[in-house]
């Protein structure tokens, strides 16, 4: 049969990468779909936001028609699409700086958190949920499923203050709220050029030993803390995959082999756990970089979700928009490059 | 042999042990020269004089620009000369000149001219921002506002459209919008005709004891003494202010002496930091007011004997001495405390029995009331008092709780039965309250002008006449009598029950002297605090 070689491998290159070009743009303008239509849903009226409390009947209609919200719902959802794809999500009402702008300053401080927190969590919870499984019932597991459990469980804004009070309060060992003490962050202001926003990238680049040290002292503990919950997610994971690639028949016919256990274990038995973990690890980086409101504002951080926060305490409706937007788009982009290490971990996923 | 898989646990433990474990080199101590404050500074929209509009604006602003005309906060706020050295009123009162200062300079070393002065009102009122109503009140427009302000030597000429109480101008020029600008510094930085507004955003141009050295939204500015400022270089050469939104956090940063001054503390903090031997609290009141107003579109409210039992039925001392307490002092008057003309006395307490006797006077049965609460803690506790209160005394209360800018819109358009609500003065000045609360000129329906008179569909009657003829009072002293009568009119006869004057706790590190917040007119000062 010749008909295989009638499609290229560059033509299905182009194909597939067609596709994902589609769905992402049908997901986005969904994305779209469901932030306009919640903000409108709201019973925030987004001129009286604009305006104040003290403005009168006549400077209200003014404004209602600057804004264009007197177009039909559909074409009002037409301009925003189109604003949106250029990257424009309008204007904060705060401080009528384009929104675009606003979340690109502080983006890379939730980023940084949460890469962190990431790194945290896969470095602790893949083992320790690989261990638990090699000995199920074992003080080892119950230990792992403990600390598992109370991730789980405990409330986050409890867990960072009492933090807080422990590490910061009571031993000193680590810098308190913010990014940088204050002197530091003063030096930093004007002696630093911030070239990522990420203030361990940035002082390192800078040569900065005795900043990055200072920023490393401030990031530990709310990293630790993400990445404590992050941990108690990913090691539960890691268990019940492992667990359940332990008792397929290619296990057993591996150690029948004699092939040392840690062998089995971290080659053959991790490959095939991989492949759900890559999906388990992406999205709990996700909910990272969404901005873990609690602990951004416990820890005086600059992030996304602060800024989320605070623009939804303001009735700031364009920040809001644009912010959940990033958000989607961070998982969209996630989801696709899980995707893509999918192919590359697993064969089956190829064809 | 040992487990591999333990072995790569044990690493990263260790690891993780030596993160945690920094030493104490790698913590800055807070400069002696440094004041350090942490607040919540998201409310800030500009730093430019023209446009700040926010508490925390305005603090900033306060520091880095001057006025012709200064609240001193050395002496408790009262009226002095700022960069105009005199000034004076013409008969008709349409005119009033300032002479300037001699020998002052702004921060960039420009001398600080009339021409400044008059370019810099002049700006406030083209900008045309949130704060350029507060000078336009005196008639000024973009189109005519260079020639009713004008330069000429050293000394600046005001004109205004209507003779009004001198003191109204006086107190309309202490607020932020009046700031000078260094003229020359700015214009070369214009943009498309903004004045320099977007240059301003990250930069200063005034006289004042600080400049701005750099400002980022939802994280902190720094301010750096100007040595050449015209009171003598501050103490404090740096000024540090971190946005920390979480009071919980700010409190302790401040035992472990990382701030100087905690402006954000709840009085389960403050409460917590009492005995602590480093650390003072230092209270002070704000200029927003709480009240309680009922619509009366619905008869029931012009019945003046149902509107006093209510005045009865409020246990302020109650809830000013329990949940409240730091937060709020029971104020009953609509010009807060600090304002020319304001009422200290409290003539209401709770009285039941007076209020249920009120009640059966009234004549009518069983009185019922909706009440539009925010769903903000403190505000939905207070609606409870209030509820259980004016239940005891035979008025039952149905509570409407829901979210403030719902809430706001339903009391704009009239349609709420009563609301619990607060406000903040919007400049220095008595007219402030007093044209919100006692005057309302048009109350039909599609009028829509937004004052609190007419949201409550309140015919002031004749205080109206008399809210307009103080702002024209020219004697300073019978000014501030017509207002007291006026307020004692209004809380006597007017749908509204002012209960509260809100109260702010400043926690400060034992070293630090001199730091003054504003009170209810003016905002922080920085120039004045030692360490």
């Amino acid at each position: 049969m010749s008909e295989p070689l009638a499609v290229s491998p560059l033509a299905r290159l182009a194909k597939s990468l067609i596709g994902i070009a589609v769905s992402l743009l049908f997901t986005f303008v969904g994305l779209l779909f469901v932030t306009f239509i919640i903000a409108r849903i709201v019973p925030i009226d987004p001129v009286l936001s604009i305006l104040g409390d003290r403005a009168t009947d006549a400077q209200i209609a003014a404004e209602r028609l600057r804004l264009g919200l007197d177009e039909p719902m559909w074409k009002q959802f037409g301009i925003y699409v189109w604003q949106a794809l250029q990257g424009d999500f309008g204007v904060s009402i705060r401080t009528r700086e384009p929104v675009i702008e606003e979340i690109a300053r502080f983006f890379p401080a939730t980023l940084e958190l949460a890469t962190l927190a990431t790194l945290f969590g896969v470095a602790l919870g893949v083992p320790a949920g690989v261990l638990a499984a090699t000995k199920p019932g074992s003080w080892a597991d119950q230990i792992v499923r403990l600390v598992g459990l109370m991730g789980y469980s405990m409330p986050v804004f409890w867990l960072g203050l009492m933090g807080l009070l422990l590490f910061y309060g009571v031993l000193g060992w680590v810098g308190g709220p913010g990014r940088l003490d204050a002197a530091f962050d003063m030096m930093f202001e004007f002696e630093v050029t911030a070239h990522t926003g990420m203030i361990l990238i940035d002082t390192a680049l800078a040569g900065r030993w005795d900043m990055f040290a200072n920023a490393v002292s401030h990031i530990v503990l709310p990293a630790g803390l993400l990445g404590y919950l992050s941990m108690a997610y990913i090691s539960r994971m890691t268990r019940s995959f492992m667990m359940n690639e332990l008792g397929q028949e290619y296990i057993t016919t591996a150690r029948v082999k004699g092939m040392p256990e840690s062998r089995v274990i971290w080659v053959h038995a991790m490959r095939n756990v991989m492949v759900p973990l890559i999906t388990v690890v992406a999205l709990s980086y996700a909910s990272l970089l969404e901005g873990a409101v609690l602990t951004e504002t416990i820890f005086g951080w600059p992030g996304l979700g602060s800024y989320i926060t605070d623009a939804l305490m303001a009735n700031n409706m364009p920040a809001v928009m644009g912010g959940t937007i990033v958000v989607g788009m961070v998982y969209i982009g996630l989801n696709l490059l899980s995707d893509i290490l999918y192919k590359l971990v697993d064969p089956r996923a190829r064809t | 042999m040992l487990d591999p898989v333990f072995r790569r646990l044990g690493t990263v433990a260790l690891a993780g042990l030596l993160v945690g474990t920094a030493p104490a080199a790698l913590f800055a101590e807070t400069p002696a020269d440094t004041l350090v404050l942490a607040d919540a500074i998201d409310d800030i929209v500009a730093l430019d004089p023209g446009e700040a509009y926010e508490f925390s604006g305005l603090d900033v602003v306060n520091n880095v620009y001057d006025g012709l005309v200064e609240l001193d906060p050395t002496q408790g706020g009262a009226m002095v000369p700022g960069l105009a050295e005199s000034w004076s009123v013409s008969d008709d009162g349409r005119t009033f000149s300032f002479k300037m200062k001699p020998g002052i300079t702004f921060a960039s070393g420009n001398p600080v001219r009339a021409e400044d002065a008059a370019w810099s009102l002049q700006r406030a009122i083209k900008l045309n921002k949130s704060p350029a109503f507060i000078l336009g009140q005196f008639g000024w427009t973009p189109e005519n506002v260079d020639s009713m302000v004008k330069a000429d030597g050293d000394t600046l000429t005001l004109t205004v459209d209507k003779p009004y109480a001198p003191t109204f101008l006086y107190n309309c020029l202490t607020s932020g919008v009046a700031s000078v600008v260094d003229k020359e510094l700015v214009m070369p930085n214009e943009v498309a005709g903004d004045f320099g507004n977007e240059w301003l955003k990250s930069n200063s141009a005034g006289t004042g004891a600080y400049v701005l050295k750099s400002f980022k939204p939802n994280e902190g500015y720094i301010l750096e003494a100007n040595p050449t400022h015209w009171r003598g270089a501050p103490a404090i050469a740096k000024v540090f202010m971190q946005h920390v939104p979480e009071a919980a956090t700010q409190r302790l940063q401040l035992e472990k002496g990382d701030i100087d001054i905690a402006r954000e503390l709840t009085p389960v903090d403050i409460e917590g930091l009492q005995g602590n031997a480093d650390v003072k609290i230092q209270g002070d009141v704000g200029g927003q007011i709480f009240y309680l107003s009922f619509n009366q579109k619905n008869e029931q409210y012009k019945n003046p004997k149902l509107l006093d039992a209510m005045r009865w039925a409020v246990d302020y001392e109650g809830m000013a001495n329990s949940f409240l307490k730091g937060n709020m002092v029971v104020h009953q008057a609509y010009l807060p405390k600090g304002y020319l003309g304001a009422l200290d006395d409290q003539p209401y307490k709770l009285d039941i029995e007076k209020a249920k006797a009120l009640v059966a006077e009234s004549g009518i049965e069983n009185p019922k009331i909706v009440l539009d609460v925010r769903n903000a803690t403190d505000r939905m506790e207070m609606a409870q008092s209030i509820q259980n209160t004016f239940g005891q005394a035979g008025i039952t209360v149905e509570l409407n709780i829901g979210e403030g800018a719902e809430q706001l819109k339903r009391y704009r358009a009239r349609q709420h039965d009563g609301t619990l609500q607060s406000w903040g003065p919007d400049y220095p000045d008595p007219h402030t309250n007093a044209s919100a609360f006692s005057m309302n000129a048009n109350n039909a329906d599609d009028a829509g002008t937004g004052g609190l008179a007419y949201r409550n569909a309140y015919e002031p009657g004749e205080l109206h006449g008399k809210t307009e003829a103080a702002v024209m009072e020219r004697d300073g002293e019978a000014r501030k009598a017509m207002y007291e009568e006026i307020q004692k009119a209004h809380r006597e006869t007017s749908p509204f029950i002012v209960m509260f004057q809100i109260g702010y706790q400043t926690g400060l590190r034992a070293n630090v002297g001199g730091f003054y917040t504003g009170g209810a007119t003016d905002s922080a000062a920085y120039w004045t605090v030692t360490k």
